[in-house]
This record gives structure tokens, C-alpha cells and sequence, in this order.
């Protein structure tokens, strides 16, 4: 094989191209129609649904199933898109087996639950590939809300504004729009360029108007925003990155898993993104795992998950640890780092291991390393933003923060889980709260 | 293992599986490969008199009601019978026979109603060597048009004349096969029995519109933009099918009567229920049309199973069994009172049990916060809604109240004696108690 896996450092194109394209291809391929229909007659349709219950966007699962089943999905996306507008990208990323599908019934009766994920992408693909837009715009209300940041939250909260009739302008640090959906998860779950594709779309509403590379706090002010639009909505998500508390820890090689995720998606070519023969990923969430994987399908030949707690602990759920594992990603528990060594550039990783309290346990591991990536988390980053809670904006029930007029939701607001369905939740949630606000009501 | 081995009319066949007169009996080639297989006999497909034979439509033929998966739940379709030359058939019918004379061949004929016309056809059928004949008064579509099949069944009166004919120039057992086109089906079967016919066959198949293209506005199978009725089979006939046979089996005027079951056969035990309602054999089409004659395999090793496991050592033992177990709505016991009773263990919390009887039955079952569900005694009348719409097979079950107990719905002590609305006070016609 003339594939370059076993040379050391880090280089370009380890793999052929046929098997880049293979490996980063859609991780779960399309259901046609007739495999859409026999997962959707699995349904029971059960009443007062636990999948409905699961669901962060309480989207009617056994009415757009059963829509799907009687041949018209595009009532069945608009079942969905009703509730959740980034239902497509929802369907994709969505933690599933954590959510409607670990709730559905019949997970309970075989441990085979509906494809209620795949069957939600059947039919948001199914609407969104005709370019059908199913929402139409109310009467202008003549106000104008700021919404800062295009990703999830903000995307969600902009679209329900501007179908309530106000005009939206989306501020946004990126070049392009679409948040973590379009730089933060791995290009295997959303290829072909979907999560562009979807804002396009989602933009068909009408009333939007987004500026990229509107960084809060660098290119505008809170102050700014509060005084050009009747009300701001924040959506700025987790923009810093924890340190890595180790020795050696500014060698080069040791880089932030954000941005290698970041420069995957942004990749035209997967053969021109440098990796690592030996790879560590420090870290147990989503990130961790979407680094980790990725590094693997580059050609890494060796890539080690390191987590500092057990597996039962780790944010990356079941399925995306086996899918890490299933990829040959080396997963390690209850080890720390200690150091990182090298000259110049890191070489060997030092890990300490850890008993249940965190106490090291007098063990080390050593790992060669020609990439390190640090997923241990995300932080809030910006000046003069409303009060915090746990290092997060604090937001009530309806996404209100301690400024008047400023409400926030996804990732840098408190509460709920740091997910793309939770974001897209609080984002519409906050909207209609922002929308009883400006039309006099006070819901 | 039990013996499948079956005598219906003095005829023998390894095994209660004919198939019916249909598509699958149209020629020796798919004959020779259905005796292959294994099937018992065949009812040739229905010959029609000497001359330029009928033709088919050059479109569709077929339409399905799919359920889940594509399975073909009712199979309607639109052709007559063979459009093949009548001495063809008759030579390929006496080369089968000769080459399988273990297997039993009957054949269907449909010839206009006319003395003369079963005159001339009878003695060519009867020289094939074939071991009986039936009667296709049946046929809902393009023949009942010209005076023929089901026109003939509808009118008691012509299946007693042409059977009789039939008995008069033809040596050997005469089946006539039914409509269910008819409001009383026993009406034809008496006078199938009146004409001297050896036994019925039923049913064949239901007027039917099995779909419209929404688009076209056509019925579906859609000839060049027209559709008309045809006739329906398959699983979904087969509970229409099933009282049909129970009402012959069990009418003074036709009880004893040999009957062949017709009506969506499709596993061994669609054939044991039609054979414990009083059927000798059944007829086989579209489960073939579906899966291929292989199926008749599962069919025969299940039912010998079955009897084994029973200890039926042969089809006579259970024939009509169920008989006696079919009555009238009026002689059913008024005092057998249950309820319905879920396995806490078995629920997998779906509520559709509660959506039903909530909804649109008699609000008999509780439902907690956690999605527990639970029988309301007070309120059940054992309707076994909850039974048939729960998707977990005896997750819900029907419990029999102890005589004794008291009903809490009725408030009513549970009697052990049997009675009936016959002797109700509530029946205005009701015959003094004792």
C-alpha cells in the first residue's frame, strides 16, 4: 500500500483519495423511500409519545412519522420545521440514541428503537432539496432585533422573529454563517456542504440580514446593538478554549481540537490537512471524539482518547465512544497530563493516572505524540455581557438576562444541555418571549 | 408424523392444499411445477366453451392493498378465464393427470347457460381422466357481464339447473363454486345441494376497487385511463370467507354438505381454522401468486406439526371441530363475565391501550404520570380493544371473573349458570326463565 500511515510527524495526503472521499462520506446514508416507510410503520404511534417528551424541541414525532408512512414528507418536515427550523441539521447530530430514540417504546420492547433521526432527515431533506421554504413571513412590525451570532441558537431565534414579522440583522465574528454547524462537528456528519445549504434555506423566511465578521465585543458593543435595535438576542456560543495544565503545554503540535475540526470542515481537499502519525486527543465530549475520529479517517496511525474520569463519565456518549472505538481510536481513562516533552515541537505526551478522586496514583503513561489536541472545554469569552452564572450568561426560563432588552440562549447561556437541538430550542423559546415583549405583550 | 393424506368427494390428495382455479392452474407448465412443489391438487383454471377463446385486457390486471413492508395484505384482479385454446387445455390436463396420478385435478369450467353448451363440454372434460369438475359461478367481472359466473351464482335457481346438467353428463364429483357477491350465501349452497352438487367451494372473489390514482382519477389496475371492478382475494378476504363457510357448515338445510375453503389461505394455520369450520380442503392462490408455490411447504410441515402436537392423526380428526362453537349472537353466555388485565412486566408503556379506550371506548384504563397503565375494574366491560390495538402479543390479557366474585362495573355477583339474551329480562321477546 502506498499510502504514507507509517511515516513519522506531521503530513499531508497519508491516504488516497478514494479512500478520503470513503471515509468522510455520510456517516448515516440517506434512507431511500421504501427504507423510509418500513422504519416509519415501526411507529406505534404511542400516545402522549415519550420521544415527544425527549425531544428539547418537543417536535410531534409520531405525527411526522406517520406523515412520512402516508407518502407526504414534506407535511412531515413541516411537522418538524415547526418546531425545530434546523430540523435537518438536528437530524444529523442530534444525540438520538440520548434523546427521542432512548425514549422510544420500542427501544424499551427489542432495544431497536424507530430511526426517528434518520426518518426526521428523510423528511427535511425531502422539503428542503425542492427548495421549498414552508413558513411565510408575517406583517412587518417595523421593529428590529440583533441577533449575535449565526450559529444554531442565533439562527433559530432570527428565523422565528422574521416569521413573527420583525426584521433580523444576525451579527457574526465568522466569515460564514452557521456556528458550530458549519465549523464545529465532524465533516462526516453533515458532508457536502448541508450546513451552508441549510442557512441558505432557512434565510428564505425573509427579513434576515446577516453580517459576518462581527465579532461582539471587537467589532460591536452590547451598548451599540441595545441602542440601534429594540432587543438583542445572544447566541454567541463558547468562543475560548480551557489551557491545557500541563508542563511543556506551548510546544508546538499541541493545538486546540476546535480549530483542527474547523479547518477539516473548511477543507476542500482532505488530502492536503496535515496530520499526526501518533495522535492524542485529551479530552471526554464531543469534541474529543469528533477530533479523535477525524484524526483516524486523516490517516493517523495511531490515535489515544485520554480522559481523565471513567467512560460512564465522559460527555461523548455511548454511541460516539463506540464509533470512536469501531474507527480504532485507543480510548484511555483516569489519566492526567503531566507533561508534554520535545524539543521545540511535542514528541511524548506524560500522563498521570488517577484514582476516583482525581489523586494520582503514583502511575504514568507516555504516549507518542505528534499531535496533541486539547478538548477540555469551552469558555465564554467577551466584554461587558450581562451578568454570569457558572461561567455562562444567566438566563430565566425565557432566555432573559439580567440586561433589559437582552436575552441570550445555546452554549453561553446557563441551563440546558450544550447541544445543537437544546440551542435551537432556547433560540425560538427566547424569540417568542422576545416577540410578547415588542407586540405589547408581556408572556 | 400426522397424516396429511385427504379423501374429499372419494378424491385423494397427499395433502389438503389445492391450489385454486386461478392464474397459477392456467397451464401444464406451472402445473407440473406446482405437484413439484408439493401442492396436493389443482382446480385447473376455469376452461370456457369450444371456440375463439376470451381475451385479456393488454394492461394491468392487478392491484394490492399493501401493509407494512410492501406485505400484500388483498389481491384484486380483473382477468377472466383462459384465454387459451380449450383442446390445448384438455390435452395438457391429461398429460398431468396421467403423470401425477396422486394428485388431485379438478376442473373449473364456465360455459354459457345453455343445456347444450355443458353437453358438449362435459364428456371432453371427463375424457382427460381429471377427477371432478367445478363450477365457476364466480367470477365477479367480464364474464358475470355476458351471463356468466357470478350472474349465474347470484340466481339460485340457474346453479340448481346447471348443476343438475352437470350431474346428468358427467360421471364423476361436481363442486360448485360460490360467490360472495349475494347477500345470503346459504341460499346458493342449497341450491347447489338441490341440484345433486357433491359439495361447495368458496368463496371466490369480492367485488373490489382496491384504490383511485389521485392524479389521473382512474381506478386502480387503470386501463389507458379506466378502471372497473374487480375481484378480491388474500389474506384480507379470508375473515369474510371464514363465515361464509360457517354458515353452510352450520344451516340445517346444507350441514354436512363437503366444503373446499376459499378465501386467503396463506399460512397452515389459515387452512386448520377453514378445516375446523367444516371444510374438507382448501384453495390456495394468491399466498402462491405472492411467495411462489414453495409456500405450500411451511404450509404442510406446519399443519403436520400442528396435529402432531394435537394429536390429530389425520384431517378428519379436527374437520368441523369449531362447528359446534359457532352460534348465534342471541345463545352467547350473558353470565361469562372478564377483564382486561395488564402484565406490568410485558408493558412497554406506549399508552396506545389507553389512547383507545380513552378515547373511543369506555375510559376503563388509568394512565400515571410515569406512564404506568392500569385497568379501571369499574369501568371495563372487557370490550378486548385494549388486547387487539397493544402492540406486545399478551401484554393484555382477558381474565375470567370467578362465579362468586362481584362484578364491580354492575356491582353484580358473577353467577355460574349460562344464560342468554333468549331469556333476558331486557328482551322484549324473551321465553319466561324457569
Amino acid at each position: 500500500m502506498a499510502d504514507k500511515i507509517y511515516e513519522a510527524g506531521v503530513q499531508a495526503g497519508r491516504l488516497s483519495a478514494e479512500v478520503y472521499d470513503t471515509h468522510f462520506s455520510d456517516l448515516h446514508p440517506a434512507l431511500d423511500i421504501h427504507e423510509a416507510h418500513v422504519a416509519a410503520d415501526r411507529c406505534y404511534f404511542c400516545h402522549d409519545a415519550p420521544c415527544i417528551t425527549a425531544c428539547p424541541t418537543d417536535i410531534d414525532i409520531p405525527l411526522f412519522i406517520r406523515q412520512i408512512a402516508t407518502g407526504t414528507p414534506d407535511a412531515a418536515a413541516k411537522t418538524i420545521l415547526t418546531q425545530n427550523i434546523l430540523g435537518g441539521m438536528c437530524a444529523r447530530v442530534c444525540p438520538t440514541e440520548q434523546l427521542c430514540e432512548q425514549a422510544c417504546v420500542r427501544e424499551a420492547a427489542e432495544g431497536k428503537p424507530v430511526l426517528i433521526g434518520q426518518l426526521q432527515r428523510y423528511a427535511t431533506d425531502h422539503l428542503q432539496k425542492q427548495g421549498i421554504h414552508p413558513f411565510e413571513r408575517a406583517a412587518e412590525t417595523g421593529k428590529h432585533v440583533a441577533v449575535v451570532g449565526a450559529g444554531p441558537a442565533g439562527l433559530s431565534a432570527a428565523h422565528r422573529l422574521a416569521m413573527l414579522g420583525h426584521t433580523v440583522t444576525v451579527y457574526d465574528a465568522r466569515p460564514k454563517p452557521g456556528g458550530l454547524n458549519e465549523y464545529g462537528i465532524a465533516a462526516y456528519k453533515t458532508p457536502d456542504g448541508f450546513a451552508q445549504e441549510e442557512v441558505d434555506w432557512l434565510l428564505g423566511i425573509g427579513g434576515i440580514t446577516i453580517r459576518n465578521g462581527s465579532a461582539l465585543s471587537r467589532d460591536i458593543t452590547l451598548d451599540e446593538l441595545r441602542g440601534d435595535h429594540d432587543a438583542v438576542f445572544l447566541g454567541v456560543g463558547l468562543g475560548g478554549v480551557n489551557a491545557l495544565d500541563a508542563s511543556g503545554a506551548d510546544k508546538a503540535g499541541v493545538l486546540d481540537a476546535v480549530d483542527f475540526i474547523a479547518d477539516l470542515r473548511q477543507a476542500r481537499d482532505m488530502a492536503a490537512v496535515p496530520v499526526g502519525r501518533d495522535v492524542v486527543v485529551i479530552g471526554g465530549g464531543m469534541t474529543a471524539v469528533d477530533a479523535a475520529v477525524q484524526a483516524k479517517l486523516l490517516g493517523a496511525l495511531n490515535v489515544t482518547l485520554v480522559y481523565r474520569r471513567g467512560r460512564e463519565r465522559m460527555n461523548a456518549s455511548p454511541f460516539e465512544q463506540d464509533l470512536a472505538a469501531s474507527k480504532g481510536v485507543r480510548i484511555v481513562t483516569h489519566a492526567v497530563p503531566r507533561a508534554v516533552h520535545g524539543n521545540g515541537s511535542v514528541r511524548e505526551i506524560e500522563f498521570d493516572y488517577v484514582d476516583a478522586d482525581m489523586m494520582p496514583t503514583g502511575d504514568t503513561l507516555r504516549l507518542a505524540a505528534d499531535q496533541v489536541f486539547r478538548a477540555i472545554g469551552q469558555t465564554l469569552e467577551g466584554d461587558h455581557l450581562p451578568a454570569l452564572e457558572h461561567r455562562k450568561i444567566k438566563v430565566d426560563g425565557t432566555g432573559r438576562t439580567s440586561v433589559e432588552g437582552v436575552w441570550a440562549g445555546g452554549d453561553c447561556a446557563s441551563g440546558g444541555d450544550d447541544l445543537t437541538v437544546t440551542a435551537v430550542a432556547e433560540g425560538r423559546d427566547s424569540a417568542m418571549d422576545i416577540h410578547a415583549a415588542l407586540t405589547g405583550g408581556n408572556a | 408424523m400426522a397424516d396429511l393424506t385427504t379423501e374429499f368427494l372419494g378424491i385423494k390428495s397427499p395433502n389438503p392444499f389445492w391450489l385454486a382455479s386461478a392464474p397459477p392452474t392456467d397451464k401444464e407448465y406451472n402445473v407440473r411445477r406446482a405437484f413439484e412443489a408439493g401442492w396436493g391438487g389443482v382446480v385447473w383454471k376455469t376452461l370456457g366453451s369450444e371456440g375463439p377463446p376470451v381475451v385479456n385486457v393488454n394492461g394491468p390486471r392487478y392491484g394490492v392493498i399493501h401493509g407494512a413492508d410492501r406485505r400484500v395484505l388483498g389481491l384484486n384482479n380483473i382477468e377472466l378465464i383462459t384465454d387459451r385454446d380449450l383442446q390445448t387445455n384438455l390435452d395438457e390436463i391429461t398429460r398431468v393427470k396421467a403423470d401425477y396420478p396422486d394428485r388431485a385435478m379438478i376442473v373449473s369450467i364456465m360455459v354459457p347457460c345453455e343445456e347444450q353448451a355443458w353437453k358438449d363440454i362435459l364428456p371432453r372434460v371427463e375424457a382427460t381422466g381429471a377427477d371432478g369438475i367445478e363450477l365457476n359461478f364466480g367470477c365477479p367481472h367480464g364474464m358475470s357481464e355476458r351471463g356468466m359466473g357470478a350472474a349465474v351464482g347470484q340466481v339460485p335457481e340457474y346453479i340448481e339447473m346447471v348443476t343438475r346438467w352437470c350431474k346428468q353428463y358427467y360421471s364423476k364429483p361436481v363442486i360448485v363454486k360460490l360467490t360472495p357477491n349475494i347477500t345470503d350465501v346459504r341460499k346458493p349452497a342449497e341450491a347447489a345441494r338441490r341440484g345433486g352438487a357433491d359439495a361447495v367451494s368458496l368463496i371466490n372473489t369480492i367485488n373490489s376497487i382496491v384504490s383511485v390514482d389521485l392524479d389521473s382519477m382512474s381506478p386502480h389496475p387503470s386501463i389507458d385511463g379506466k378502471g372497473t371492478h374487480g375481484g378480491y382475494c388474500g389474506p384480507a378476504v379470508k375473515p369474510i370467507a371464514l363465515s361464509m363457510v360457517s354458515e353452510i357448515a352450520r344451516a340445517p338445510a346444507t350441514a354436512g354438505m363437503p366444503i373446499s375453503g376459499i378465501g386467503g389461505v396463506t399460512t397452515w394455520r389459515d387452512a386448520a381454522e377453514y378445516i375446523t369450520l367444516g371444510c374438507g380442503n382448501v384453495q390456495v392462490c394468491t399466498a402462491a401468486m405472492t411467495y411462489g408455490f414453495k409456500v405450500v411447504q411451511e404450509m404442510i410441515s406446519g399443519l403436520s406439526e400442528w396435529m402432531d402436537e394435537k394429536g390429530h392423526r389425520s384431517i378428519s380428526d379436527f374437520m368441523g371441530a369449531a362447528v359446534p362453537n359457532t352460534t348465534d349472537w342471541q345463545y352467547l353466555n350473558l353470565n361469562y363475565i372478564s377483564k382486561a388485565s395488564i402484565n406490568q412486566d410485558d408493558c412497554i408503556s406506549c399508552g396506545r391501550c389507553y389512547a383507545a379506550c380513552e378515547d373511543t371506548s369506555h375510559q376503563a384504563i388509568a394512565m400515571s404520570e410515569d406512564r404506568t397503565f392500569t385497568v379501571i375494574d369499574e369501568e371495563c366491560v372487557a370490550c378486548n380493544l385494549c388486547v387487539e390495538v397493544c402492540p406486545v402479543e399478551n401484554c393484555i390479557t382477558m381474565v375470567q371473573m370467578a362465579p362468586g366474585t362481584t362484578d364491580p362495573r354492575t356491582g353484580r355477583v358473577v353467577e355460574e349458570t349460562y344464560a342468554n339474551w333468549t331469556t333476558h329480562p331486557n328482551n322484549p321477546s324473551a321465553t319466561a326463565a324457569e
